[in-house]
């Protein structure tokens, strides 16, 4: 615990500090990037079930031209990112590793990143179900990363209130800085995205909540809220919290902000609250008045390994080479991820679209990894037990996984409430891929249930 | 094409960071820590001292790579925590301990104590302790022969019993003693004339250590330095120390107030034997330690309570060892009986907990 914590009332009491290197981009603009000669734009964007095509191949399209319809409820219409050509419709590699089915888009040579699709709409008159229906129709899934369909959140569940909606704004994972930037340029659009949810939610009242290694965010954002309070709109109010990974989890800023725990398993709003991360609303705030959909976004390209870093708003679908050729990605190059260092994926293939769900590109040298470091017996040395912000006892945990004794470590070490922020592989000493052997723990046991 | 496009590109599970610290890096430290106690201890008791430490180092550094070599597989002298078991073993020991013996204790902490077990992170006991056991029950005489602190000649002639030849009848150390001694020291432990003449020493010769005793227990100052150094640097768990001095402290305190006359202060109670150095790196080693917070508490609480038990209700002068070792072999218990509640799950009542204090 360390100083700040004890003065601080409101502080994540687990968890623990990552070297930040933020301080790369976190003053360098939001930057177009121009298109690539080729989009692929995968029809699998999203938790939920992909989107249905509605295109041909060889067909022309326009910039925001819808180009997939959604598949039920829990699925999201794609929007082409460019106007231009429908190449083809075939299989494309993923940051999962497999291949998915999306839409190949050539963009035409001189085309414009003008947006002309669209139309306005009065928002101030729909009911929630029509909110709901038009946040669905913008295709905007959670831009934080886990990117689980946003209208579907926007909808009450069945004998639930949602009495605060509570908008991320902590960004914890080291070097990404996209949620920092769009709440500097566009509080306004955080702020009207905010507004749009709690309409839909007919909540009361929303809290911002910004780590504070971006004061000059919350700056920004009680700027923004004091221009609305002129024009009488009050309800949102925004939070600074000491930084510390993982905060940015939604279910330990609920915690930190409004001392609620969300039950296990459960959802936010089994506590009264619905979860945002700022660039979603960001997107709604923007895209709903004028009845667009998302292509684009706002991705980090940093690391050592890139010599131009910055937060590039680019065309949904861009293949990360292009995007890495843009930043001049170095030849030393060892890893590529998506997201940040704690959490985000590796990629095997340069191949790979950015999606929706995209919030950085790391590029590290061999400098960072630095060859695969010796694995010693667990010592009980109690690190990994400290950090863990769910309270669990990964040293006893891994010790079960290594036995295999996965149902075990379900039945009662509370598995499943894992959400592998990775802090205690970080901190482990012995160096044991702890949540490595946890995401294994986790699949196995969906096997077997599967089986039976 | 870009550069990227030639270059082979790692895939590796998340995270990609690391705090950088491992666990040889650890024991290194821990082995920096207790040097200022091992050269303490030689000015204290001289070449005697030098050579117990140095004796019980080499043997348990060279049984655990030749268990490892039996067993087939690789050295894992590299990790350093032999080393401290081996240095802490002869911190343990009464410096004039004939030097057979430590290498016997050597043996039995290394080869049996921990490599049985399966070697680092596996083993239930702390090693050096089951080594200082072994000893207490073969060589009960032995190893409560303490000699006096500052002797003279200490850096050019060895304490008799030191050079002894195995199994044979040491020469007795009594005119030795009477010989070498200086004024004001004498070869028993503070806690031997406590609690058989009623003498009891002052807390400041406790603290700054010149006293007769194991080779490393006298001086609680070095030894909190050198916790300290641990646990400033995160290498160390506060916890338990502070648990178990909190534990020794109260118990002693309970019985000062009952009978302040028969029993010592418990100021003396804290810096005399070897509770310093057991509470803060013997009751520590996290491999036979518990890993929840509740429990680090129960288990130093715990191990305090019973060595103060032992010291004023027992037969024995010191019980810190005792003390320890059952806290070892309590502590996977007290684990389970102590897992954390995890966020989101209701509120659970914690009547266990009760009934492991």
């Amino acid at each position: 615990m360390s100083l700040m914590e004890l003065i601080a009332d409101k502080h994540l009491d687990r968890g623990l500090h990552v070297p930040e290197h933020k301080d790369l981009t976190s003053g360098l603009p939001i930057r177009r990037l121009p298109f690539a000669p080729m989009l692929v734009v995968p029809l699998s964007q999203h938790a939920g079930t992909p989107a249905i095509p509605i295109v041909r191949e060889g067909q022309e399209v326009v910039r925001g031209e819808p180009i997939a319809k959604a598949a039920g409820f829990v699925s999201v219409p794609m929007h082409s990112p460019a106007t231009g050509r429908v190449a083809k419709i075939a299989l494309a590699p993923t940051a999962r590793g497999d291949l998915s089915m999306a839409i190949y888009i050539a963009p035409y040579r001189a085309a414009s990143q003008e947006v002309l699709y669209g139309a306005p709409q009065d928002i101030g008159h729909m009911t929630p179900e029509e909110i709901v229906q038009a946040v669905q129709n913008t295709g905007v899934v959670g831009l934080g990363g886990a990117a689980f369909p946003t209208h579907v959140k926007l909808k009450v569940p069945e004998g639930k209130k949602i009495d605060t909606v509570v908008v991320n704004g902590c960004e914890c994972e080291p070097y990404l800085t996209t949620d920092h930037r769009v709440m500097l340029e566009q509080p306004a659009a955080v702020l009207h995205g905010a507004r749009i949810a709690m309409r839909a939610l007919g909540a009361p009242k929303a809290v911002i909540g910004v780590e504070d290694n971006k004061l000059d965010a919350v700056e920004a954002l009680r700027d923004a809220i004091d221009a609305e309070a002129a024009r009488g709109l009050t309800g949102i109010t925004v939070e600074s919290v000491p930084a510390k990974y993982p905060q940015g989890a939604e279910k330990m800023l609920v915690k930190v902000l409004l001392g609620r725990e969300v039950p296990s398993r459960g959802l936010p709003a089994d506590v009264g609250l619905a979860v945002f991360n700022v660039a979603t609303l960001a997107q709604i705030g923007e895209l709903l008045p004028v009845r667009q959909g998302l292509i684009e976004r706002v991705v980090t390209v940093t690391g050592p390994g890139v010599r131009k870093p910055g937060n590039y708003l680019m065309a949904l679908g861009t293949p990360l080479r292009w995007a890495l050729e843009q930043a001049d990605c170095s030849e030393q190059v060892s890893s590529v991820i998506l997201g940040g260092p704690m959490m985000g994926p590796a990629v095997g293939s340069l191949e790979i679209p950015v999606t929706k769900g995209v919030t950085g590109i790391l590029v590290l040298t061999h400098e960072q990894v630095n060859g695969h470091s010796r694995i010693y017996p667990c010592i009980h040395c109690a690190a990994c037990v400290d950090v863990c912000p769910i309270h669990l006892n990964p040293s006893h945990l891994g010790m079960l996984a290594r036995k295999d004794r996965y149902e075990e470590m379900e039945a009662e070490y509370h598995l499943m409430d894992c959400f592998e922020c990775a802090c205690c592989s970080y901190v482990c000493p012995s160096h044991i891929p702890l949540v490595q052997y946890f995401r294994v723990a986790k699949q196995m046991n969906r096997e077997r249930k599967a089986r039976a | 094409m870009s550069t990227a496009a030639t270059t082979v590109i790692e895939v590796r599970t998340a995270p990609h960071l690391h705090s950088g610290r491992s666990v040889d890096q650890i024991m290194r430290h821990v082995v920096y820590a207790l040097l200022p106690m091992c050269f303490y201890s030689v000015w204290l008791f001289g070449i005697s001292a030098a050579a117990l430490i140095a004796t019980t180092t080499a043997a348990c550094v060279l049984i655990e790579h030749w268990s490892c070599r039996l067993a087939g597989r690789e050295t894992s002298i590299g990790d350093f925590s032999v080393v401290i078991t081996g240095m802490l073993l002869g911190l343990t020991l009464p410096p004039g301990l004939p030097l057979w013996m430590a290498v016997v204790g050597a043996f039995i902490a290394v080869a049996p104590g921990k490599m049985t077990f399966g070697g680092l992170g596996f083993n239930v006991f702390n090693p050096a302790l089951v080594g200082r056991a072994f000893l207490q029950a073969a060589f009960p005489a032995a190893i409560t022969t303490y000699t006096p602190a500052m002797a003279l000649n200490r850096f050019s002639q060895f304490i008799p019993t030191s050079l002894a030849t195995p199994f044979l009848k040491a020469a007795p150390l009594k005119d030795w003693i009477a010989q070498v001694r200086v004024d004001g020291f004498t070869g028993a432990t503070p806690l031997m004339l406590q609690k058989f003449e009623h003498v009891t020493t002052d807390p400041w010769t406790l603290f700054i250590g010149t006293r007769a005793g194991s080779s490393g227990e006298t001086s609680a100052l070095l030894i909190l330095l050198g916790g300290g150094y641990l646990i400033a640097r995160k290498m160390m768990d506060w916890r338990i120390p502070a648990a178990m001095l909190l534990g020794a402290l109260l118990t002693g305190g309970a019985y000062y107030l009952s009978n302040p006359v028969k029993y010592p202060s418990p100021l003396f109670v804290l810096f005399s034997g070897g509770l310093m150095l057991g509470a803060l790196f013997m009751a520590t080693d996290p491999v036979a330690s518990p890993v929840t917070p509740r429990g680090m508490w129960i288990y130093g609480l715990l191990m305090g309570l019973i060595t103060v038990l032992i010291r004023f209700e027992g037969g024995l002068p010191e019980g810190v060892m005792y003390a320890i070792l059952l806290g070892n072999a309590l502590s996977p218990l007290i684990d389970r009986l102590t897992q954390p509640r995890t966020y989101g799950e209701g509120k659970r009542m914690f009547a266990k907990e009760a009934t492991t204090r």
